[in-house]
């Protein structure tokens, strides 16, 4: 069993440059900077997760994803980063594009709304789900957009998008077989390793 | 007036003087053959001299930054809200260097101080100063107290620049850089409200050219006017509208020109404190200071280019009312520092206080300041062991 950090920690080649958006107290970029010796930059807009990555000696810089990533140039970083966070922005699928653009690779995590759980929740009790990993009501959600392991596949798909390689993992973000075989059913997390 | 130093103070403090004679090379061609430099410390330099904190003060500050020189004193140093014991700018922690930049007016050689080859005051001869000048000066200084890298340099506004200036012209001298509510270069504005400050203090009769005191004469209504104009472009639209809204002095119009609204008296009060400590000359100084500072145009106006020489860490703040020197513009320096591979972290800071807001102690500015310098502290203990 591997954690998703190990998991994109594998994933990731040591020394590049690297732009984690929405990258919260920096765990990720930390773990990055401190074993892969990337070159690496956060984007928070949390005044407690920025001054933590301060703290840290992370470079984080306070920007507003939701309003755009211009200042960024075209192929300007190894990597992009985001996790757990896609589905909070207005616009995913631009924002994939804008990854894509200023990144020649990008690594995505998101929760999979396709969850049996979820799904058995909406079915059997007809409201939306609320569960450990996925802690809010419909209405003081940050989580603005729900779609699925398969989704986003499919969007890939439709944007000729390349999936380099993917993982799917449980509530405590490890690995097992199962998890593997079905992905759109038993994971609570996707890992999408992507490029054009 | 303080009745007891409040704990968090550096207490009383003594200003010092520096005396240079090996002459100074100035940008605009002319050279200074000795001046003087006077400064302010705070707290103790440890014993590899790695701990010491430069701050470069803006448009109006000076040496005295922080504690108080006598128990009489009405108001402690400008920026006493950041820097004492336990404060941001910890000065258990720091060595900290305040001075008065050269062409200033309150005990640095400028144009109110006497030009020793003629023997007469400097005033409207006194030579035009940049920052690049500052900088020179100020590693002179840090030379003269045995300070070969300063843990941090720190500066708002037109102090910020001299930060960026800084880690440009001297990248092995600083460790980190903390750069707050300032900008790459001056915008057409930024530039247009200097040249009104000058005009209008230009042409106040009472100038004589720049050679007042000669003429036993102080150009109040210029400078004030400067001020006041100046004060406006540092406070929000928000700030000013809730200090004084459409308050009146009077219960009724009064249909004349006297004081019909609050914030009338308040800018004429402003106008004319300031010209009871600040010199005309000086004033013009360091607007030309702030309208020459450039440092991209060495490298074709790439920005990153010459801030790739830099070497140590960054902080950059800025606050979102601020319209002289806007969020935008910090953002300029830090795009150009991320270009550039550089160690960077920078914060917006929610305030109402406009370009005022780097003198105002936000909890939230602080906080972030305070982070940035304990890391900076720690990563000094560590290298000592």
């Amino acid at each position: 069993m591997r954690s998703d950090l190990e998991m994109i920690d594998e994933w990731v080649q040591p020394n590049i440059r690297v732009l984690d958006l929405a990258c919260g107290p920096g765990e990720l970029l930390h773990h990055l900077i401190q074993n892969k010796q990337v070159k690496g930059y956060g984007l928070e807009i949390g005044p407690d997760d920025l001054n933590t990555c301060i703290e840290k000696g992370i470079p984080v810089l306070e920007q507003n994803i939701d309003e755009g990533l211009q200042n960024f140039d075209d192929q300007s970083f190894d990597l992009v980063l985001m996790t757990h966070a896609l589905q909070q922005f207005r616009r995913p699928d631009l924002l994939i594009d804008e990854m894509l653009r200023i990144g020649k690779e990008c690594i995505i995590t998101f929760p999979n709304f396709g969850h049996w759980r979820s799904r058995l929740h909406l079915a059997l009790k007809g409201r939306m789900p609320v569960s450990d990993f996925l802690p809010y009501n419909w209405y003081d959600t940050p989580n603005i957009h729900f779609f699925t392991f398969q989704d986003f596949e499919r969007l890939c798909r439709e944007k000729d998008i390349k999936i380099l390689r993917w993982a799917a993992v449980d509530g405590q973000l490890k690995d097992h077989w199962w998890i593997r075989s079905m992905p759109n059913l038993f994971s609570e997390t996707a890992i999408f390793h992507i490029s054009r | 007036m303080p009745d007891v130093i409040p704990a968090d103070s550096v207490g009383i403090v003594t200003p010092q003087i520096a005396q240079f004679d090996t002459p100074l090379a100035l940008s605009c061609g002319q050279t200074l053959s000795s001046y003087q430099l006077i400064y302010e410390t705070y707290g103790t330099l440890n014993q590899s001299a790695s701990n010491a904190i430069l701050i470069c003060h803006a448009l109006s500050g000076d040496h005295h930054a922080a504690g108080y020189h006598a128990m009489s004193d009405t108001k402690p140093g400008w920026w006493d809200t950041a820097i004492g014991p336990g404060k941001a700018i910890d000065t258990d922690k720091f060595f900290v260097i305040a001075l008065n930049n050269l062409g200033g007016c309150c005990g640095s050689t400028g144009p109110t101080s006497i030009n020793p080859e003629t023997g007469q005051r400097w005033e409207a001869s006194f030579p035009i100063v940049t920052v690049e000048d500052w900088v020179e000066s100020q590693a002179r200084l840090a030379d003269l107290l045995g300070i070969q890298t300063f843990a941090a340099i720190v500066g708002g506004s037109l102090g910020g620049m001299q930060v960026l200036e800084w880690s440009i012209r001297f990248p092995t001298r600083l460790k980190s850089a903390v750069i707050v509510a300032s900008a790459p270069k001056l915008s057409t504005q930024n530039i247009a409200f200097n040249e009104v400050a000058r005009q209008s203090i230009r042409r106040d009769p009472d100038f004589f050219d720049g050679n007042y005191i000669d003429n036993d004469s102080v150009p109040t209504n210029g400078l004030g006017l400067a001020r006041m104009l100046g004060h406006i472009t540092y406070l929000s639209d928000d700030a000013m509208g809730a200090k004084f809204g459409r308050q009146m002095r009077h219960d009724s119009y009064q249909y004349n020109y006297g004081i019909e609204f609050e914030v009338e008296s308040y800018l004429r009060y402003q106008g004319e404190a300031f010209t009871k400590r600040f010199d005309a000359n000086t004033y013009m100084l360091m607007t030309k200071a702030l309208d020459y500072f450039d440092p991209a145009s060495q490298t074709n106006g790439d920005l990153s280019a010459v801030l790739s020489r830099a070497q140590c860490e960054f902080l950059l703040v800025s606050f979102t009312t601020d319209w002289r020197f806007s969020p935008e513009r910090s953002e300029e320096i830090v795009n150009a520092l991320v270009k550039a591979g550089k160690q960077v972290s920078y914060a917006k800071i929610e305030a109402a206080e406009g370009h005022d807001a780097f003198l105002f102690p936000i909890p939230r500015y602080m906080a972030v300041l305070n982070t940035f310098l304990s890391r900076v502290a720690n990563s000094l203990t560590t290298e000592v062991k």
